[in-house]
């Protein structure tokens, strides 16, 4: 592997990303499958880099899921985002961030959509000034949460208080990254690294002291892909994407997995319990599975905050052995307390924030 | 094994590496004009059991030579051997002898109950 | 006194033109922006069909080009191109002035940078290299990995950086597929342990010889031929390459790990030709290679009076079309200045 070679492919796909005065919106799943991870982005963020992130209560989904899940036309998705920018509009903001990979992918096919069929747009707008009153101005930026994430992965790297670094070796941890396939599949230009070679998380686990271990099927889809997996009967396809890519990265030896999308964290996690159960195998070392984290629950570990406080209790593949390798203090009997009393009001749960 | 409402696909993936091509190797050493096709579908459009059943020459070729070998004996004895299919092709290939071979191979293979 | 042309580009569309100008009684200018002529020729081995040695060729066109009617400067660049009435000004990097009667246009091609296809993995994994990388292993007589050790599975792919809509070149550059028969069988002839897969899209087996060439591959040489672009190429933890390809004759993905991958690079139109085409005001097609006047009986022939095209600067040629095309040019130019005072 040239590592050269990859940084030159890098250096061609760099975005804008703002620097503050952020309008964020959620996930419609992340808060059930990893409940912390938004949460410990806004605390990051808002505390650690003191920057303005508003939350408008009235978001609701962008229908991304029902688009990829094939129950909503893209018309009427294109309509539920303008609503979404008519919000971050009435707000005052322009730099609009999505916590979801596939939001952010439909944002961009539909910026790109207006951008070359402006009648389109102007349909849209119509159909919202009739249904809500609303206006909307273009977002000046767009940019995924974990683009944002890799923006200031310097600055909490300056703050952090573990480093992606086996203690007991002093060897940087072999973390797979593992990026959704809405990032930049569809619009390479649009994700900081392209699609082929991305750098988005590459750049943050280097920035944080880990090692990233590119393996044959890195680009190979988790195998979420909505309709597949929302239908049981195509479920054994999708536990087989899954599959293809442990049994490609197993070889490797990898401590962790890091994604930036709310279905692959899901996928990756549940299916090693899934391909155990049926056939026995585990991809991990001493006889455990791979963990796997959301960009925002690694940056919240290296930064020091409970690992129960960022939810790692509801990951069903066991976290320990990655904190174990770090160093990172946690009482092994509060994982599953939810209702942690605790002195400061910094470290309360977040979940039930 | 089944759990949950579901089992794990299998991959539809030709894996090369993995696969066993000790037919198309006896294929080879004996009629070496096996090399020759181009993949045209002569033999396959004027085959009589083609014309009547899922039975493709072409298809057969490939996928002994890329060692799909359960595939093969599925279809092997559909063949009735009356080499029209020799007449079509524009390579000279013996496809008729390959048929023939490939029957021979599968019986002398300790692997494949034919 | 005898007539100036100008030939800009000293590869093999430049040399043979200089030379028949020069024998026609023309006194030539041979402008080259490398030190050395010869153009891509220099970097072959052995050409196909025959798989004689391109230093042949690039003799005879050395032979053809020694005169003292020819002024070959090279290592020169055209920074400067106008026409007055009649005449051309060319200015060179060296601020020369150099005024000429007619101009052939011989810029030639260059291969298509394989960095490109991301997919390939050109420039990050190891063991992808080009073509043209790929003769010069003959050339040295060494084939071998980065790690020094000699590959037992090759993979060739076509059309690299042709017939490819997303690096936007809709052509077919022709030479690929007859190059990758012939560097087939030069692998065997060097390493006659390894194994070689062709992925292809078509085999466009055009020109004299070609089929033939093919046939003896298979027959010959047992190169396996599977019908598909390669989609991917990855790195095993063993340093192979693991790639991704439908046989689309099976009608199934296919996995396969090798040991080397070698990408046949396109042929896209040179930036020396971009460069004139800027400066010059001769149009280019949507292919960006020169746009003749006429495809049919005037390939030759540019939209400037007096300049003339000859070689892959028009489309991508084999070396006997391209040797064809230079004579019909130098044909155009004698036509030409038949009528210029």
């Amino acid at each position: 592997m040239i590592t050269e070679g990859k940084k030159a492919i890098w250096s061609e796909y760099q975005k804008e990303i703002a620097d503050d005065k952020f309008f964020y919106v959620r996930s419609c799943i992340r808060q059930n499958f990893f409940p912390g991870s938004e949460v410990a982005f806004l605390r990051i963020m808002r505390d650690v880099l003191k920057k303005d992130v508003y939350e408008h209560p009235c978001h609701t989904t962008c229908s991304g899921i029902g688009y990829h899940g094939d129950v909503v036309p893209v018309e009427t998705a294109m309509t539920v985002v303008a609503r979404q920018f008519a919000l971050m509009t009435e707000a005052g903001y322009t730099n609009y961030v999505p916590s979801c990979i596939t939001s952010f992918g439909l944002y961009t096919e539909i910026l790109d959509t207006w951008h070359h069929f402006p009648e389109v747009e102007g349909k849209v707008r119509e159909q919202l000034k009739k249904a809500t009153g609303r206006e909307f101005k273009i977002p000046g930026n767009l940019a995924h949460a974990s683009d944002v994430i890799y923006k200031f992965r310097k600055e909490i790297a300056a703050k952090a208080k573990y480093k992606l670094v086996n203690k007991n070796t002093g060897e940087p941890l072999k973390v797979v990254d593992h990026i959704g396939c809405h990032y930049a599949k569809m619009f390479p230009s649009k994700g900081v690294g392209g699609a082929e070679y991305p750098y988005v998380l590459t750049g943050m686990v280097e920035e944080w002291g880990g090692q990233i271990v590119d393996y044959p099927e890195r680009r190979h889809c988790c195998g979420f892909g909505f309709r597949q997996y929302l239908v049981q009967a195509n479920r054994g396809f999708s536990v087989a994407c899954s599959k293809e890519k442990f049994e490609s990265m197993e070889p490797f030896k990898p401590d962790m997995i890091i994604t930036n999308c709310p279905g692959c964290p899901m996928f990756l996690d549940r299916w090693q319990y899934v391909i155990n159960e049926m056939e026995g195998k585990k991809y991990g070392q001493n006889g455990e599975g791979i963990p796997v984290f959301t960009y925002e629950e690694v940056a919240g570990l290296v930064l020091g905050y409970d690992p129960w406080d960022l939810g790692l209790q509801m990951h069903q593949t066991d976290c320990e052995p990655v904190l174990d390798k770090i160093g990172i203090e946690y009482a092994p009997a509060d994982k599953y307390k939810l209702d942690v009393k605790t002195p400061s009001s910094k470290s309360h749960n977040l979940i039930s924030v | 094994m089944e759990k949950f409402g579901f089992t794990i696909s299998k991959i539809r993936q030709i894996d090369y590496d993995s696969n066993d091509r000790s037919i198309a190797d006896y294929i080879y050493e004996r009629e070496p004009s096996f090399r020759l096709c181009i993949e045209c579908g002569g033999c396959s459009a004027t085959c009589t059991t083609g014309n009547y059943t899922n039975f493709s020459l072409r298809e057969l070729h490939i996928l002994i030579k890329r060692g799909e070998n359960s595939q093969v004996i599925e279809n092997l004895k559909k063949c009735m051997l009356c080499g029209k299919c020799i007449l079509v092709c524009p390579r000279g290939v013996n496809t008729r002898n390959i048929v023939i071979l490939a029957r021979q191979a599968f019986q002398k293979s300790d692997s494949y109950a034919i | 006194m005898s007539k100036h042309v100008v030939v800009i580009g000293a590869g093999v569309a430049g040399l043979e033109a200089a030379g028949r100008l020069s024998k026609a009684g023309f006194y030539v200018s041979l402008l080259e922006k490398e030190v050395k002529t010869g153009g891509h020729l220099n970097d072959w081995y052995k050409l196909f069909p025959d798989r004689r040695n391109s230093s042949e060729v690039k003799h005879y066109l050395d032979k053809l080009t020694l005169n003292d009617g020819i002024k070959i400067l090279s290592g020169t660049t055209i920074e400067k191109f106008s026409k007055r009435k009649s005449h051309f000004s060319i200015i060179t990097d060296k601020g020369n002035e150099i005024i000429a009667d007619a101009v052939v246009v011989a810029t030639g091609f260059d291969l298509f940078k394989s960095a490109r296809k991301e997919e390939y993995g050109y420039g990050i994994y190891d063991n992808v290299i080009t073509s043209a990388e790929l003769e010069g292993m003959f050339r040295n007589d060494k084939i071998a990995l980065c790690n020094g050790k000699i590959p037992g599975a090759i993979g060739i792919v076509h059309c690299v950086g042709s017939r490819d809509e997303k690096v936007g070149n809709l052509y077919c550059s022709k030479l690929c597929c007859v190059t990758a028969v012939k560097q087939a069988i030069e692998i065997c002839e060097h390493l006659p342990e390894s194994k070689v897969f062709c992925f292809y899209m078509d085999m466009r087996m055009g020109g004299a010889h070609y089929e033939e060439l093919y046939r003896e591959a298979q027959e010959k040489w047992g190169v396996n031929f599977i019908r598909g672009k390669v989609s991917e190429a990855g790195e095993t933890i063993n340093n192979r390459l693991v790639i991704k390809v439908e046989d689309t004759l099976a009608g199934r993905p296919l996995k396969m790990e090798l040991d080397m991958l070698v990408l046949m690079a396109g042929m896209e139109m040179s930036d020396g030709g971009k460069k004139i085409a800027g400066i010059s005001g001769l149009n280019t097609g949507e292919n960006r290679f020169f746009s003749a006047a006429d495809p049919h009986y005037g390939s030759n022939i540019s939209n400037i009076k007096g300049v003339f095209y000859a070689g892959t600067c028009t489309a991508p040629m084999n070396i006997t079309e391209t040797i064809s095309h230079a004579r019909a040019a130098v044909s155009e130019v004698m036509d030409y200045l038949k009528d210029v005072n």
